[in-house]
């Protein structure tokens, strides 16, 4: 007698999914570098040995030693603690950038890739919306704004709204036609439920993806404005700010423009090897071709 | 395909319409009076109303709209308030060193991204792709400004082989100013290369897995000649759009490395002129470079109709 197949145990196929997505190194990898970097963010407070604002002249740009493990910079303050407190600023600016141009960017492509008559006007704004170079836009937004926190998070999120747009449209336009869709406006469900609910529930992944990769650019597009000087106040420790204020000592001490350069880029980096990942996962012609 | 061209270029014109809308806009978006805001604190309101006047600021918004729209249809980009010239020649005279950059970068980022982006598809899996596909997801993450910072320490502080900055004094030769062009052109191409790598990459393993390349090899053809001869060609017809999406990034790219390396492109114009609140240059370079992007993926999509006989409108 055979035996029959143990069944198999009962999983959502979001948990699957995720699964199968740790299960790749890369993503791993870039996951574990995502939690630590917030877990600094959040526990900011009790891991850095110095005020991060603290001014000690006397200490003016000693190199990295067992007191100032990045090294000071040219105010005497631990590079180390304004790094671990500019992942506050950096990873909050960026998780608000993307939530609102998530927001904004779901509305616009459900929209315009639900309704016809909508699709043609929604996605020329949107065309010229992406005909400025992201960083370009966003320093015009600002120029006029003023520069500070909110306006920079604004700024951004505006600039990445039709990005999220398009993805969101694409991938409405695929599921408006599946037949479950039909079914829904069969038995009378509202145009807004088959909306928001049916047509969201099954376009979420390739959201979640655009999402990651714009966490990522949010981050070097805020540094760059920063660096640039029409980014973030001077004053407040965000990574891009921290390496304007060193480059005119980097000839001297190097360390204040190193370290949060390599924080940034672990932040970026470590998005896009989640947000990659995702992307392979989903894609079934990049998963054949892996 | 006149009919193709009749209906793109009218689309072209429809953008270009919702970019000057856009521009427009945002400069309208600045809390306050703008005249008041570019004068800065110390201005009269006698001198804010003279600019108010000389700009049309006075006027309602659909009549100063329908003036800019006016003037811009006679190539006019309007009269920046600190350099006291014509926009249109500000952003001339700043031309060169953003066009070098932008040229020289593009070089170099096709000579990395695509030979790197086809060994890694030939030899996907192994070793040397997952070396440059990680190559290719570092380049997408490490800001251009601190790329050239470090390069700028290296080859020009410590060792000397390239100018700190500037672009050289005016009147000196081309190959002494191009010199200045180095190291921003490598920081730029190296950083931009990443998308290309991808994009050769992903598209040669498209092509790697057709019939043809199949019947290639069957027939007894060397791998080389497969790869060099038979993909190559049409591998390389995608990759040709993502030189126009590389043009966007690298515009980007170049306002923040001119401002690092201190060229006086059009970068730096803008960013001095956000600086100074200078709205009818950050206007004007707002308007002509998405003007440029617009009509280089015009011309792309054109090019695909020589590259690839397929390719019908």
């Amino acid at each position: 007698m055979i035996a029959a197949p143990p069944a198999p145990a009962s999983r959502s196929p979001s948990a699957l999914l995720l699964r199968k997505l740790f299960r790749r190194k890369l993503v791993l990898a870039g996951a574990v570098i995502l939690v630590v970097v917030a877990l600094l963010a959040v526990f900011a407070p009790l891991i850095t040995p110095y005020d991060p604002m603290a001014l000690r002249i006397l200490d003016r740009m000693q190199s990295p030693r067992a007191t100032h493990w990045f090294g000071t910079d040219e105010l005497g303050r631990d590079v180390f603690s304004r790094v671990v407190y500019g992942a506050r600023y950096s990873l909050l600016i960026g998780a608000v950038v993307v939530l609102i141009s998530v927001t904004g960017g779901v509305l616009l492509g459900l929209v315009a890739g639900f309704f016809r008559r909508l699709d043609g006007p929604i996605m020329r704004v949107v065309d010229a919306m992406m005909s400025f170079p992201d960083i370009l836009l966003a320093i015009a937004l600002v120029a006029v704004l003023g520069a500070s926190i909110t306006n920079v998070i604004l700024a951004l999120a505006i600039v990445y709204t039709p990005r999220v747009a398009r993805v969101v449209r694409a991938s409405t336009l695929v599921v408006r036609e599946l037949l479950f869709i039909e079914a829904a406006r069969a038995i009378g469900i509202s145009t807004w439920r088959i909306l928001f609910i049916h047509i969201l529930q099954n376009i979420a992944s390739p959201i979640l993806v655009q999402a990651t990769f714009i966490f990522a650019y949010a981050i070097l597009a805020e540094a760059g404005l920063s660096f640039l000087g029409v980014g973030v106040p001077p004053q407040l420790p965000t990574w891009g700010t921290m390496i304007a204020s060193g480059q005119q000592f980097a000839h001297q001490a190097l360390w204040i423009v190193i370290f949060p350069g390599i924080a940034i880029i672990l932040a970026a980096l470590s998005l896009q090897m989640v947000g990659d990942g995702f992307r392979d996962l989903l894609d079934p012609k990049l998963r054949k071709s892996m | 395909m006149t009919r193709y061209l009749a209906t793109r270029f009218a689309g072209m014109v429809v953008v270009m319409l919702l970019v000057a809308t856009i521009v427009f806009f945002i400069t309208r978006l600045a809390p306050g009076d703008p005249a008041a805001v570019m004068l800065g604190d110390q201005a009269t309101a006698a001198d804010i109303a003279k600019l108010r006047a000389s700009y049309g600021l006075d006027q309602p918004l659909p009549v100063q709209f329908a003036y800019w729209l006016g003037e811009l249809a006679q190539g006019n980009l309007g009269q920046s308030i600190f350099l006291q010239r014509p926009v249109s020649q500000a952003l001339l005279e700043r031309a060169e060193p953003t066009f070098f950059l932008t040229l020289f970068s593009i070089i170099i980022a096709t000579l990395i991204g695509v030979p790197c982006g086809i060994i890694a598809a030939v030899w996907r899996g192994k070793t040397i792709d997952q070396i440059f596909s990680g190559f290719a997801m570092l380049g997408a993450s490490v800001p251009s400004f601190w790329f050239g910072l470090i390069l700028m320490q290296i080859f020009a502080v410590s060792l000397g082989w390239f100018p700190v900055a500037g672009y050289g004094d005016p009147g000196v030769a081309l190959t002494e100013r191009l010199h200045h062009l180095v190291l921003p052109s490598i920081v730029l191409g190296v950083v931009n290369s990443a998308l290309i790598l991808r994009f050769t990459r992903a598209s040669m393993l498209d092509v790697l897995s057709d019939d043809y390349i199949r019947t290639a090899r069957a027939k007894g053809l060397s791998e080389a000649r497969v790869v060099l001869r038979h993909a190559l060609g049409n591998a390389l017809i995608p990759v040709i759009t993502v030189l126009g999406l590389t043009f966007a990034l690298l515009i980007g790219g170049a306002i923040v490395t001119e401002t690092v390396f201190g060229l006086p492109g059009i970068g730096n114009l803008v960013v001095s002129a956000v600086l100074r609140r200078d709205y009818p240059v950050i206007q004007g370079a707002l308007l002509v470079i998405a003007g440029l992007y617009v009509l280089i993926n015009l011309l792309i999509d054109l090019l695909y109709l020589v590259v690839d006989p397929r390719v019908k409108y």
